[in-house]
């Protein structure tokens, strides 16, 4: 679990989640590229800010959801804060487990839990102004929104 | 007593500042630490209903105490990933 202003690196990430045990069958990642157009604005940069020691607690608890759904899969994940360009990852997502499915489930719930519960923000940089996007209230003991994430992760 | 007020995101931009020291009284609190920035920064109260709060990087309720030293964040609808 990490937040930090450094790029974003898969391999290493990856090399870390599989680390110390050949019980792994797949492994499933996901990255979050800045996208160059977002609600019909040309994007010219993001700006994330996190409340760092809170967004560090909300990944410990997402990767412990993670551990109780689904017991086999273990997961890591990377999420950048300050100035990202175009095309930069702005979060990595590595989830290993003996079987695939529980891999690409532990992946999708975690970036869904992440975009519920962790104090990140983005501020979009347009051509024209800037904006501070805002999507979803936090609340961890929401247990509607935990399910709802659950639901998508399991297709 | 004494708190620090931490703001983030479009609520640090309305306030101008992310951190802020205020002097509460006793007892207090996530509430009445609210009520009284509010009052005092109007512009920060479109997000009664829309924010988060926290208490020393814990998220809680409103209704949870505050007490002397500790620090209180207000937290609007988060859009991480």
């Amino acid at each position: 679990m990490a937040v930090s202003a450094a790029p974003l690196d898969l391999a290493e990430l990856t090399a870390a989640v599989t680390a110390d045990t050949t019980a792994d069958g797949a492994v499933t990642s996901f990255a979050g590229l800045v996208r160059q157009e977002n609600q019909g604005r040309r994007v010219s940069y993001l700006d994330y800010e996190a409340y760092e020691p809170l967004a560090v607690r909300a990944l410990e608890r997402i990767c412990a959801e993670v551990r109780t759904a689904w017991p086999a899969a273990r997961v890591g994940v990377h999420h950048r804060i300050g100035r990202l360009e175009l095309g930069e990852a702005s979060i990595v997502i590595v989830a290993a487990a003996p079987h695939r499915a529980d891999a690409f489930a532990a992946c999708r719930y975690v970036i869904e839990r992440v975009k519920q519960i962790v104090p990140i923000w983005k501020h979009e940089h347009f051509e024209g102004g800037d904006v501070w996007l805002e999507g979803n209230t936090a609340d961890p003991d929401d247990e509607a929104a935990r399910l709802a994430a659950h639901r998508i992760a399991c297709g | 007593m004494r708190v620090t007020v931490r703001l983030f995101a479009r609520l640090r931009d309305l306030a101008g500042t992310g951190e802020l020291q205020r002097e509460v009284p006793a007892p207090a609190t996530v509430s009445s630490v609210w009520q009284a920035l509010a009052d005092e920064m109007p512009a920060l109260r479109a997000y009664e209903h829309t924010m988060s709060v926290a208490v020393n990087a814990d998220y809680c309720r409103m209704t949870t105490p505050v007490h002397d030293g500790d620090d209180v964040a207000f937290l609007p609808p988060v859009s991480g990933g």
